[in-house]
Order: C-alpha cells, then sequence, then structure tokens
C-alpha cells in the first residue's frame, strides 16, 4: 500500500505547489495598484526538487521521529519567495508588471490542470489494476 | 487548502477596486457643484490601498488588498467668472471644485481594467478548484 500511495506522492506534492504559486500570483495581481508594493514568486523547479528529496531536510517541515508520525504539511507556505525584479519600474514602487503576472498566472494554470491530469491518469492505473479486468 | 484562499485575495482587491470606481464616480457627478451638502465647496476624494496580509501570519503569498483610507484632495479649487450665478461673491467669481476630469477618466478605466482582471482570476480558480474536486473519477 505504501508503493501506491508513494506512487501518487510526486504529482500531490507538485499540485500544492502550483496551487501555492497560484495564490502568489493572485496576490501579485490584486496588489497592482497598491503603492510599495512588491511583487514575489518562487522557483518552482527548486521548490518541487526541495519537496520531493529526503524527507525532513526542506527548510520548515517537521521531521519524523517515528515510523508511525505522518507527515505534517499545514496551510502554511514553505517556499522560500523572492522578490519580482520589474522590467519597467513605476514611481510609487510598485513593482507588479500585470500583464506578465497574468501570462505567468496562465501558464501555472494549464501546468496545475496537467498535474490534475497526470494524477487522473495515476488514479485510473491503479483502479483498472485493482479490478482486474 | 492553499487555492481556496484565492477567493479571500482576489474578492478583496475587487472590494478596494470597486470603491475606488465610487470615489471616481462621486468626483465625476460631482465636477460641476458649487456647493455640497455642508455649505463648503466639494473636495475631490481619492482612495489610498495597502496590502493586507491573509491567512496565516508572516505567510506572504497570500496578500491581499485593502482601502487603508479615503483622502481629500487639498488642491485649491477653481474660481469661474459667472457674474448671474446666485453663488456668485463680489468679484463675480463662482468657486467649483478641483475635480480634473480626464485624470478620473483615466482612474476609472484603470479601475475597471483591474477590477475585471481579478474577476476573471476568480473564475480560473473557480474552474480549477471544480476540476480539483473531480479528482480520480
Amino acid at each position: 500500500m505504501d508503493a501506491v500511495s508513494r506512487m501518487l506522492d510526486f504529482h500531490g506534492d507538485a499540485l500544492r505547489l502550483r496551487a501555492e504559486r497560484q495564490r502568489t500570483l493572485a496576490s501579485n495581481i490584486a496588489n497592482a495598484d497598491t503603492p510599495g508594493y512588491q511583487a514575489r514568486d518562487f522557483d518552482f523547479a527548486k521548490a518541487l526538487k526541495e519537496a520531493t528529496g529526503i524527507p525532513g531536510a526542506a527548510p520548515g517541515t517537521l521531521k519524523a521521529t517515528d515510523t508511525r508520525h505522518l507527515g505534517a504539511t499545514g496551510g502554511a507556505s514553505t517556499v522560500s519567495l523572492a522578490y519580482r525584479t520589474p522590467h519597467q519600474a513605476s514611481l510609487d514602487g510598485n513593482t507588479v508588471e500585470v500583464d506578465a503576472e497574468r501570462a505567468r498566472f496562465a501558464e501555472n494554470t494549464v501546468r496545475y490542470e496537467a498535474t490534475l491530469r497526470f494524477m487522473n491518469g495515476q488514479i485510473q492505473s491503479l483502479l483498472s489494476a485493482m479490478k482486474g479486468q | 487548502m492553499t487555492i481556496g484562499r484565492i477567493f479571500g485575495i482576489a474578492g478583496s482587491a475587487i472590494q478596494a477596486q470597486s470603491m475606488r470606481l465610487n470615489t471616481t464616480a462621486s468626483n465625476l457627478a460631482n465636477a460641476e457643484s458649487v456647493t455640497g451638502p455642508d455649505g463648503k465647496v466639494y473636495r475631490p476624494k481619492q482612495v489610498v490601498f495597502a496590502a493586507q496580509p491573509m491567512g496565516e501570519a508572516n505567510d506572504p503569498s497570500a496578500t491581499g488588498v485593502k482601502v487603508k483610507e479615503v483622502i481629500e484632495d487639498t488642491t485649491e479649487p477653481r474660481k469661474v467668472h459667472s457674474p448671474g450665478h446666485p453663488y456668485a461673491d463680489e468679484q463675480g467669481m463662482v468657486t467649483m471644485p478641483a475635480v480634473n476630469v480626464v485624470e478620473e477618466m483615466v482612474n476609472m478605466i484603470s479601475a475597471s481594467r483591474a477590477y475585471q482582471n481579478n474577476v476573471e482570476i476568480l473564475s480560473t480558480t473557480k474552474s480549477l478548484l471544480e476540476k480539483t474536486l473531480q479528482l480520480g473519477n
């Protein structure tokens, strides 16, 4: 059963990080007109490597000291966010470029859906293996 | 649920932008009104946005918007020469609000675009959430 759950772990982590990036980009777009707001983002590939690497090694996660401990990934963000460097700085200190953020948001949406499809495919494979038809 | 908080973020932005649209509307509506309800000339109003952390403390990935304050424009009201006007002073000048109609129109377009952007974010998020709920079907 462990192998089965681990099979979905990778895409589960990817989905969580995609949702987190979606939220970060939504915050940027929401604050497009806030003076002094600094746009944020994170490196998805790096975050995924950290999340799927050695358990407990990623910063901000709890270490399982017993085999019966469950992994604790609460609602809080565990990725390290960076500040965006604007191509055209604005006078009020806001570094959000709405068009670029919208493009990233659309890209992230497609990739989120792709991850959902991968998961769906794996679930379908598992189901057909269980049914033995 | 990480993706569910987007509704709060985009919702706060929609609320803030609609407040900005409201102030623009009242500025434009009062562009020609000589006296305000308090007997003084109308002062144009502007909203001030501020970032507002949502959800867990010190989680910068969820930041909404709030209207920190509504400020009154301190620009001197403009004087228009109109001796026949009932509110004209001894020199025949009437005090009009310092509403810059062009500026207000630009503000209105900017606010409505930002509003639309956030509505789009909401509908995208809604469809993503629906697809996530159907996972495994």
